[in-house]
């Protein structure tokens, strides 16, 4: 199945493009606020810039997306570039982007983006993302899950296409309309 | 995660808006949930009308992501509209554990913005329980006093149904929108109901199936309860906003904590606190406190002085009694062919056929025919521990064949369910919090058997394999506050009198279902509404005498 734009851009009429999020974010956007003023994240290395980001989560949906989607590129890079905006939510995700590649750096040597399908698996799983509950302030583990995988599956999975992989073609999350409850199976 | 912390702390003018009491207010309403927001709407225009709410006022820009919330595991139902922390404190002390912040929201809008937005008429023996069924006392009114009201109110709220229920009570007009149609999954039902003789109608629902008042229709996001983004399910956030811009002035996040009154049985001010610390006083002619079904008499309760020692309006001695919700009956399971689940979060078909069966030992219940049973596929993708090809296979495995009914069931009134002040725990203002003991009798527990045996009987013929059942240990609310300020025209058996003005303060209002003597089994937000609208008009007749 293709992913399309279309399906980026209703996973963003889904969750939102931008600040509202920061409502789900606030301790990231606390711990922007109480560092000193003149402290660069992205330039102290504890946030990675967004091209950073987007490869990053683009390697990471091959690992998390299934095998059999077309499209995956296209469509993570159009949903990030309407969610990495100067919310709290985008900062958490820089943030632990930037710990997620400084992990992948030391345990593997290479960035995320640089590591093969079977390496960025096994970094996932080494973090604990696999077995970890979400939990924006919650520990490395958590936040990856949150952030990272989590932000992906959500995306894909409020999409009409992530819907139809698995037999919803207007999930929840999807204004797909009030006409789609009174059909039956295709 | 807690999330009262958060509660709109986002908004950098939290402390510049004024906040200040209205000056000269004829009326004064304390709550911005449906209740009082239509008493406020009905009254502002010709009335000076200042509405207090206890909390924020949301910025509807941030549906999407309170619709995000929602979905991701991280955050608790209370959550989604800041629920919790010292604030919305409360104690459970009764045989079962009321989970309260589960069943309200705080702010302007109130509970319907996390609501489902289901909206029935009371039946006509709803009314009568005590002559026709012998349980409980009757109201003072009958279903023909409010019967222009419940009219009045299916307008305002916008109501979609149709006509096509055989044991509704009498309606002299069509609803305002055409109903939505039945889901697939009802025609699934339909056929088992059929061979069994058991009648399934459309049931209304204050949702738009058409543009209504210059809101949108439906449009699917399937997160009905607790977030609509759309605004096509209705809110209190509707009212509240017409009622301002027809001049009334709406004060949030100032909770009211006590209401004084004068020698001469009058309630004078209510006294509420901001933000930033400060208590103030309003003033006005009329008070209607329109608190939610607990919050309502803790309020009351809270007002307690030398005159009245033990609270406000409780000269019956009644306040807080009676606490009654409706309990849940269900059961589910799964077919061996697709039954297209979670694309709304609503329901569209019914069966009313056995409530006007009630006795003594049967209560009324209603059952309901799901369209979201079993799992939302990208809820679960997001807590298993796998994803790529396996998780996509699960989501496949678990989604598509599932089915469920619900059911909600009437509790008989009982004075040692009720609400009163905790003796030592106090909320974020030092204020005793509310202790909800809710106790829930064998006439309710045995009807949720029965709802249990009919729910059961119609999936065995529809040919599930059912996987659980809701019975009477895994019963649970539905999050409807009744009871705890009943109306009766005796001034020793009730707190309110059949306008719901309460017996003992000549100007003193309330609007909510803490007036309902009995409580049906109909989810009873179309009642509070029509209750609204009446307790407005009898307010503006009074001022209009002075008395
Ligand atoms: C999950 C859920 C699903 C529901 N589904 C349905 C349904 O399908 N159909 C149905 O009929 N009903 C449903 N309900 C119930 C429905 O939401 C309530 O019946 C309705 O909102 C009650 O209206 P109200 O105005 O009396 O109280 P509320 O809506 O609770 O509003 C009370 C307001 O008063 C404010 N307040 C409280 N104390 C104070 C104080 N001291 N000072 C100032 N302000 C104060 C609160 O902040 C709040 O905004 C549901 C409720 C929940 C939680
Ligand atoms: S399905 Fe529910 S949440 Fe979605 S638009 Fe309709 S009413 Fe709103």
């Amino acid at each position: 199945m293709e992913l399309t734009r279309r399906d980026a851009a209703a996973a963003l009429a889904a969750l939102g493009a931008s600040g509202g999020v920061a409502l789900g974010a606030r301790v990231a956007a606390d711990r922007s606020r109480d560092g000193d003023p003149g402290e660069d994240p992205e330039a102290d290395g504890t946030a990675s810039d967004d091209e950073t980001v987007r490869e990053t989560l683009t390697a990471v949906a091959s690992v998390v997306y299934p095998s059999d989607l077309a499209g995956v590129d296209a469509f993570v890079e159009t949903f990030l570039a309407g969610r990495l905006d100067d919310s709290a939510h985008a900062a958490g995700v820089r943030e632990t982007v930037a710990e997620l590649n400084h992990l992948a750096n030391s345990w593997h040597g290479a960035p995320v983006a640089d590591l093969d399908a079977a390496d960025r698996d096994r970094l996932l799983r080494e973090v604990g993302a696999d077995a970890a509950d979400e939990d924006p302030d919650g520990t490395t583990a958590e936040r990856v899950r949150y952030y990272v995988v989590n932000e992906l599956l959500l995306a894909l999975y409020a999409s009409p296409t992530g819907g139809e992989l698995v037999g919803i073609e207007n999930p929840q999350g999807h204004p797909g309309g009030a006409e789609s409850y009174q059909r039956g199976p295709p | 995660m807690s999330g009262a912390g958060l509660a709109g702390d986002e908004r950098s003018d939290v402390d510049a808006i004024d906040r200040t009491p209205v000056p000269d207010a004829d009326v004064c309403v304390v709550g911005a949930g449906p209740a009082g927001a239509l008493v406020a709407d009905r009254l502002a225009g010709d009335r000076d009308v200042v509405i207090l709410d206890a909390g924020p006022r949301f910025d509807p820009a941030d549906r999407l992501a309170r619709q995000e919330r929602a979905i991701r595991p991280s955050y608790g139902r209370p959550d989604v509209w800041d629920v919790g922390g010292e604030r919305d404190a409360h104690e459970s002390a009764g045989d079962r554990y009321y989970p309260l912040n589960h069943a309200r929201v705080k702010g302007v809008g109130g509970s319907t913005l996390h609501w489902q937005g289901m909206v029935m008429r009371l039946h006509e023996d709803d009314f009568n329980s005590g002559s026709e069924r012998g349980v409980g006392p009757d109201w003072p009114i009958d279903y023909a006093d409010l019967r222009p009201y419940y009219a009045a109110a299916e307008r305002e709220l916008g109501v979609a149904g149709a006509s096509d229920n055989p044991y509704a009570p009498p309606r002299e007009e069509p609803h305002p929108m055409p109903p939505f149609e039945p889901s697939y999954s009802d025609s699934l039902f339909a056929e088992a109901c059929e061979s069994l003789g058991i009648d399934m109608h459309s049931v209304p629902n204050a949702r738009n199936s058409e543009p209504y008042e210059g809101r949108s229709p439906c449009v699917g996001y399937g997160t009905c309860q607790p977030v609509c983004p759309s605004g096509a399910k209705y809110d209190a956030t509707v009212h509240v906003e017409r009622a301002e811009e027809r001049g009334a002035t709406v004060i949030d996040r100032a909770p009211v904590e006590r209401l004084e009154h004068d020698g001469d049985d009058r309630v004078t001010a209510a006294v509420y606190a901001t933000p930033d610390g400060e208590r103030h006083r309003q003033t006005a002619d009329a008070f209607v406190v329109a608190a939610g079904g607990v919050e309502t008499p803790r309020l009351l309760l809270l007002s307690a002085s030398d005159r009245y020692p033990d609270g406000l309006a409780n000269g019956s001695g009644h306040v807080g009694e009676f606490f009654m919700d409706h309990l849940f009956a269900g059961a589910g399971g799964t077919l061996d062919e697709p039954t297209r689940q979670n694309h709304v979060g609503f329901y569209t078909s019914a069966c009313d056929q056995f409530y006007d069966e009630a006795d003594e030992s049967r209560a009324p219940f209603k059952l309901e025919f799901f369209n979201y049973a079993g799992p939302s596929p990208v809820e679960s993708a997001l807590s298993g521990d796998d994803w790529g090809d396996p998780l996509r296979d699960r989501l496949r495995s678990e989604y598509g064949n599932h089915v469920a009914m619900g059911g909600l069931v009437e509790q008989r009134p009982d004075a040692d369910s009720r609400v009163t002040l905790a003796g030592d725990r106090t909320d974020d203002r030092g204020n005793p919090v509310p202790r909800i003991e809710w106790t829930v009798g064998d006439r309710a527990l045995d009807t949720i058997e029965r709802a249990n045996e009919i729910q059961v009987s119609i999936l065995e013929e529809l040919g599930a394999d059912v996987e659980w059942v809701a019975g009477p240990d895994a019963t649970g609310p539905a999050y409807h506050h009744m009871g705890t300020t009943r109306m009766s025209d005796d001034p020793d058996r009730g707190v309110v009198d059949a306008d719901c003005r309460t017996h003992d303060l000549g100007n003193c209002w309330i609007a909510s279902s803490s007036v309902f003597p009995t409580s049906g089994a109909m989810n009873p937000t179309l009642t509070i509404a029509a209750l609204a609208l009446r307790v407005a008009d009898g307010v503006e007749a009074r001022l209009s005498r002075g008395t």
